[in-house]
């Protein structure tokens, strides 16, 4: 991209004078793959650079420390995601209110954590135009901050999740302050009760989306709630207060609804739940998960729904008779998620897939009773399907999954993981040309002669091969050939895995997640490849790769300039390694427990270093061998420590793993 | 920011000077009472002072009279037939001239009935004067008869009829102003005060014209007054008018702390079943079954005439002679109604030294919950109930919760301890609180800001000057948990605003205090 539009401007001088704004703008629109292509385009010459400032909208900063300048370079910005800005204090939202004024629309602050109610005032006060807030996880947050929030009157959309400390009488700021907001999440506020969520649903007349799970609330604010006109999206998960009683109370349903989410509501069966929807006759999502028995009647209460089509029923009690009766709804559901239910059996389900012909996406993720029956009615009356989750599966036999690569051929999403297919199934799903994840974890029959069919899936960007052990570079290098838009690979306890798999992998340049986990035989040579070849590598998983080591590290500090994350836990890695690392200034997240070539003083230097740095998890031991006004140091420029005691731990046999693991489920 | 800002702050705070002189000169609890209270002198002064002042100075000359008289039959045990002839004669003299005034009065009252004149309502409040000294004489006169009667009261002679009036002779306080009322029609009535009419009165009552009358009609009331602990349940109450009669006891025994007295030694009492304890020490006729029981209600075999009450203030709704007259259901009623609606409040809350009461159990009422009412709401108003004040908010456009000062944090709550000049106690008592709070809470947060910034105070203090200006740009930001609006209000913003910009350094010093 890059080089095209500099030669293009070299032989021509004032081409790119010729254009307009608004078509360099919609040209820069296109430029969005790689951020990196964005500042090289800015630097090519001044009006480049210019048209860039004046062109980009969303802004996420790595530090706080540059946030005036860079406010001041886009003054066009309407949202700013500071989730990565490891300390956000008031001065900084001083600032950022100073400076962006009304331009500024939407704010996201869910991942910082030191700024109080004085921040929030000044964005309120100076920044009349806002209309999103994302103040989840500021679990410091009290009242005080909530009333500050409410001085932003145009607010349409706040998340409050995991705001712990505010109550009632901050909401209700919030609620007296904020009458256009549509979107609320107040999920895990457990300070909210019946009289914040009353009022709210009282006072801000507009609301269409309300996150209330794991509120203490009861039915007491239910009936003002369903008053609301244009509400569309409840979710109510996980209120323990809520039961049958109090909703057969209820006189009319909200016919706005569209979304309803009732998991882990104990306490309400389907005498609740038909009194909650009737008059609901618009709902089309339902997630009843970890609720009570999809029985008979259950299915036969929600009958009434005619817009339904996607019904989410995980981590429930099921029983035959339950699915027959939804086989039995004269509407066609697009979506259905059986995930985790126990009782799911052949009979059940064949007899639900064979009147959805609709199916789009399917998850019978562990319902380990199933067997090639189901499949094959699956694969035979859902011919749509575009994801299927079937993880765990453990009755359905190797023969069964080459039903599902003949007869679903538009499947993009496919998790197979923990399952019986081998080489002949995955030749079968090489068909599905649309592919783009595939799980195929601890998958133990297969080889690298099935994998290699799956290279023809050019579309895929997800591949899991977790603790497949008879995948060898043979199989990675025809992946790495046919799917070169490769984004996610997980290769963790292929211990046939060398580097020419790597050398192969640095070819796929958009890869941005890579892990690697106990894979002995890769050495330095082979991640170094990685580092040149994929330079949007964002998260790095080499915990137990006992031949890696610093040679590794100096390639990657220098290229891989988006590396966030960062696993190295029993590698090789030393203080060398380590401070080379620390120059990668996105790096935000590193997990170094034994590593026996760290001294204290070398992580020390590494940790003060890397300054952006928010989570560290360490081995205890380090914790007494450095000074404690380090760590408070480190702390409050917003990195947060994880201390570990893990003994350090030989590497099982890969193969005894799985032997192991049905062990425990069995007990 | 920095340019604006300061000219800002200073406007604000002018303003806010003059605020906060005006509430300088009133105190917090006064400023609320104005206007009742003047209203009420007013009215006094208008309405009460031609007739019931100078009645009430009048009846306490006599009786001062009286009373000595009184004590010096006391003193003569013996029993004199002569002199309880004289008295006889002259209550008969007195009864005569009294016939003759209600007689006056039934004339006038036609006429009254016709005119409202001002002219005539004087009349007709002299006359009432006269009346009510005659009445006191002629009581005081019966008293006199008592210790001659006290012996021959189990003969049944009917003259020892006036002997349970003889109680009336002790008047603890301004003295018993029995004024008969001009009524409607023909309903006349004497509306006595209560008496200790003593066990026997019961039972001789129906002898009795218009005394008798007055002495059961106080024995029923104050039964019912017994039995009934509410107070001013009779609002949903919706008799006819007419159906029921109306007695108007006047301020003074409204006001009397006693209602029961000895008829031997004097002492009041508050219910007459101490009384009647009391009186056992008086000889061992008092000791029988009977003179302790309780006395008896009227025979349910009479249909009982409702009673209601009526208030002495003139235009009050609870007086009869308003046009939407509601009556008092009880004496007990009446008490309260008269102490809470017409009299000072002289009970102050000791712990928020706000809050004032005329009838002490509503000051223990108040006590009892004052300082929990930490739900307060933007317009000053709290509760003691979080639901109650969401209800409120609910109801009303513009109101919301008001955080309390101590959930906030940072630089701009350790400035709100200093400016303490005139500021009434209670601000002292708020300040005090948010010192410590604040010291408790956000400290540490302090100390990094301070560290940041450096050590020179104006750099540390001036988002300090912003956020306070930003106190003055809307109202329902934290504020203290005060217990009364609109006045503290406005104080309370000017407080706030005043903060930044007064002190700052000194927040430290006042923070000891």
């Amino acid at each position: 991209m890059k080089r095209q539009k500099t030669t293009e401007t070299n032989s021509n001088n004032n081409l790119f004078d010729l254009l307009s704004e608004e078509i360099i703008f919609s040209i820069l629109d296109f430029i969005n793959t790689n951020p990196f292509d964005r500042k090289s385009f800015s630097l090519v010459c001044k009006s480049f650079y210019i048209t860039e400032s004046k062109h980009r909208k969303n802004l996420k900063p790595l530090r706080q420390e540059h946030l005036p300048r860079i406010l001041n370079r886009y003054p066009h910005v309407n949202h700013l995601d500071l989730s990565l800005c490891p300390r956000i204090n008031d001065s900084y939202l001083t600032v950022v209110s100073n400076i962006c004024k009304d331009s500024l629309k939407s704010i996201d602050l869910s991942r910082s954590k030191f700024f109080s109610y004085n921040g929030l005032m000044s964005l309120a006060l100076n920044c009349k135009n806002l209309v999103s807030i994302d103040l989840s996880n500021a679990t410091e947050l009290r009242d005080a901050a909530a009333a500050a929030v409410a001085e932003a009157k145009n607010l349409e959309r706040l998340w409050l999740g995991r705001c712990k400390l505010i109550t009632d009488m901050g909401i209700g700021c919030i609620a007296v302050g904020c009458k256009k907001l549509r979107l609320i999440s107040l999920k895990w506020c457990i300070g909210v009760s019946d009289l914040g969520v009353g009022l709210i649903a009282v006072k801000c007349k507009e609301i269409r989306s309300l996150d209330l799970s794991y509120l203490p609330i009861t039915n007491k604010c239910l009936p003002s709630i369903l008053k609301l006109q244009y509400l569309e999206d409840i979710v109510v998960e996980g209120c323990f207060g809520i039961d049958d009683d109090s909703l057969a109370a209820l006189k009319h349903g909200c016919k706005s609804l569209k979304a309803l989410d009732m998991s882990s509501c104990q306490n309400i069966s389907h005498v609740g739940l038909s009194s909650l929807i009737s008059g609901a006759g618009s709902l089309q999502q339902l997630t009843l998960a970890y609720g009570s028995p999809v029985t008979l009647s259950l299915a036969n209460s929600l009958k009434s729904l005619s817009m339904l089509q996607s019904v989410k029923l995980d981590g429930c009690v099921v029983t035959s008779a339950g699915l027959t009766a939804i086989g039995n709804w004269c509407i066609a559901l697009s979506e259905l998620s059986l995930s985790k239910c126990l009782g799911v059996t052949d009979e059940g389900l064949s007899s639900l897939v064979t009147k959805h012909k609709d199916l789009k996406k399917l998850d019978i993720t562990c319902c380990r009773k199933i067997t090639d029956v189901s499949i094959a009615y699956i694969t035979s009356s859902c011919t749509n399907l575009t994801s299927l989750r079937m993880e765990s599966c453990t009755l359905v036999p190797s023969e069964a999954f080459v039903l599902i690569g003949q007869r679903c051929q538009f499947l993009e999403e496919l998790d197979l993981t923990d399952n019986e297919i081998d080489d002949e199934g995955l030749k079968s799903i090489s068909r599905c040309s649309e592919l783009s994840s595939l799980k195929l974890g601890i998958c133990l029959n297969i080889s690298d002669e099935g994998l290699s069919h799956i290279g023809k899936c050019s579309k895929l960007a997800e591949l899991d091969l977790y603790r497949s052990a008879g995948i060898t570079d043979m199989g990675i290098l025809a992946i790495s050939r046919g799917c070169s838009g490769l984004e996610m690979i997980n290769m963790s306890y292929c211990i046939d895995i060398t580097d020419s798999s790597l050398l192969s992998l640095s070819k796929c340049s958009r890869l941005n997640t890579f892990e690697s986990r106990g894979c002995p035989l890769i050495t330095s040579l082979g991640l170094a490849a990685i580092a040149v070849g994929c330079k949007q590598l964002i998260k790095l998983d080499i915990k137990k790769c006992h031949n890696i080591g610093d040679a590794a590290m100096l390639p990657l500090a220098h290229f891989s300039q988006n590396l966030r994350q960062i696993t190295l836990s029993y590698s090789s890695v030393t203080d060398v390694g380590l401070l080379a690392l620390a120059s990668i200034s996105c790096l935000q997240s590193m997990t170094i427990l034994h590593l026996k070539g760290l001294t204290p003083s070398g992580l020390a230097a590494a940790l003060l270093a890397c300054g952006g740095l928010t989570k560290v998890k360490l081995h205890i031991s380090f914790k007494s061998l450095l000074p404690q006004p380090l760590f408070e140091h480190l702390e409050a420029r917003g990195c947060v420590f994880e201390w570990r005691d893990k003994e350090f731990q030989a590497e099982l046999d890969p193969k005894c793993y799985k032997l192991q693991w049905e062990d425990i489920i069995a007990q | 920011m920095s340019s604006e800002n300061p000219s800002f702050t200073n406007f604000n705070l002018q303003q806010q000077e003059q605020k906060w002189e005006d509430t300088s000169i009133l105190d917090f609890g006064i400023r609320i009472e104005p206007p009742f209270q003047e209203f009420n002198q007013a009215s006094e002064s208008e309405y009460l002072l031609p007739s019931n002042r100078n009645n009430q100075t009048k009846v306490l000359d006599q009786e001062d009279g009286q009373n000595n008289e009184t004590l010096q039959t006391g003193k003569i045990q013996d029993w004199d037939p002569s002199a309880m002839l004289n008295n006889l004669s002259f209550l008969e003299r007195k009864i005569h001239h009294l016939q003759d005034l209600v007689h006056l009065i039934v004339g006038r009252k036609g006429q009254a009935l016709g005119g409202q004149d001002q002219l005539v309502t004087q009349q007709q409040q002299l006359i009432t004067a006269d009346l009510t000294s005659i009445i006191v004489q002629l009581i005081s006169t019966a008293g006199s008869l008592l210790p001659s009667v006290k012996h021959t009261l189990s003969t049944g002679n009917p003259n020892g009829q006036f002997g349970q009036l003889g109680g009336l002779l002790f008047p603890p306080v301004a003295g018993m102003n029995c004024s008969p009322q001009p009524q409607h029609g023909s309903e006349s009535k004497v509306v006595p005060s209560q008496h200790p009419t003593g066990n026997k009165v019961s039972d001789q009552s129906h002898q009795m014209d218009v005394m008798g009358n007055c002495g059961t009609e106080q024995n029923h009331s104050i039964e019912e007054h017994e039995m009934k602990e509410e107070e001013d349940a009779d609002e949903g109450e919706n008799l006819p008018p007419g159906s029921y009669d109306i007695l108007q006891l006047e301020k003074e025994e409204i006001l009397a702390p006693h209602t029961h007295f000895c008829t031997i030694c004097g002492k009041g009492f508050k219910r007459d079943a101490n009384l009647r304890m009391h009186m056992r020490g008086h000889g061992d006729e008092y000791k029988t079954a009977a003179a302790l029981a309780k006395p008896n209600k009227e025979s349910s075999s009479e249909p009982v005439i409702i009673k209601r009450y009526s208030c002495p203030f003139t235009g009050c709704k609870r007086n009869k002679d308003h046009k939407k007259f509601q009556p008092l259901k009880t004496i007990l009623c009446v008490k309260n109604h008269y102490k809470r609606t017409h009299c000072d409040k002289s009970y102050i809350c000791s712990r928020c030294n706000t809050k004032k009461f005329s009838v002490i159990a509503d000051l223990k009422t108040h006590e009892k919950h004052c300082g929990k009412d930490k739900w307060l709401c933007s317009c000053g108003t709290t509760f003691s109930r979080k639901d109650k004040l969401f209800g409120h908010i609910a109801l009303f456009q513009g109101h919301t919760p008001a955080i309390p000062l101590e959930e906030s944090k940072g630089p701009a709550v350790s400035s709100d301890k200093v400016d303490g000049n005139e500021a009434a106690n209670k601000v002292r008592n708020i300040n005090f609180s948010l010192g410590s709070s604040a010291s408790t809470g956000s400290v540490a947060q302090n100390a990094m800001e301070v560290k940041e910034d450096a050590d020179d105070p104006a750099s540390f203090f001036s988002p300090l000057s912003f956020d306070t200006c930003n106190f003055g740009g809307f109202h329902e930001f934290p504020r203290p948990p005060f217990d009364d609006s609109e006045s503290s209000f406005s104080f309370l913003l000017s407080e706030s605003c005043n903060y930044g910009q007064k002190t700052g350094g000194e927040s430290t010093s006042t923070d000891l205090q």
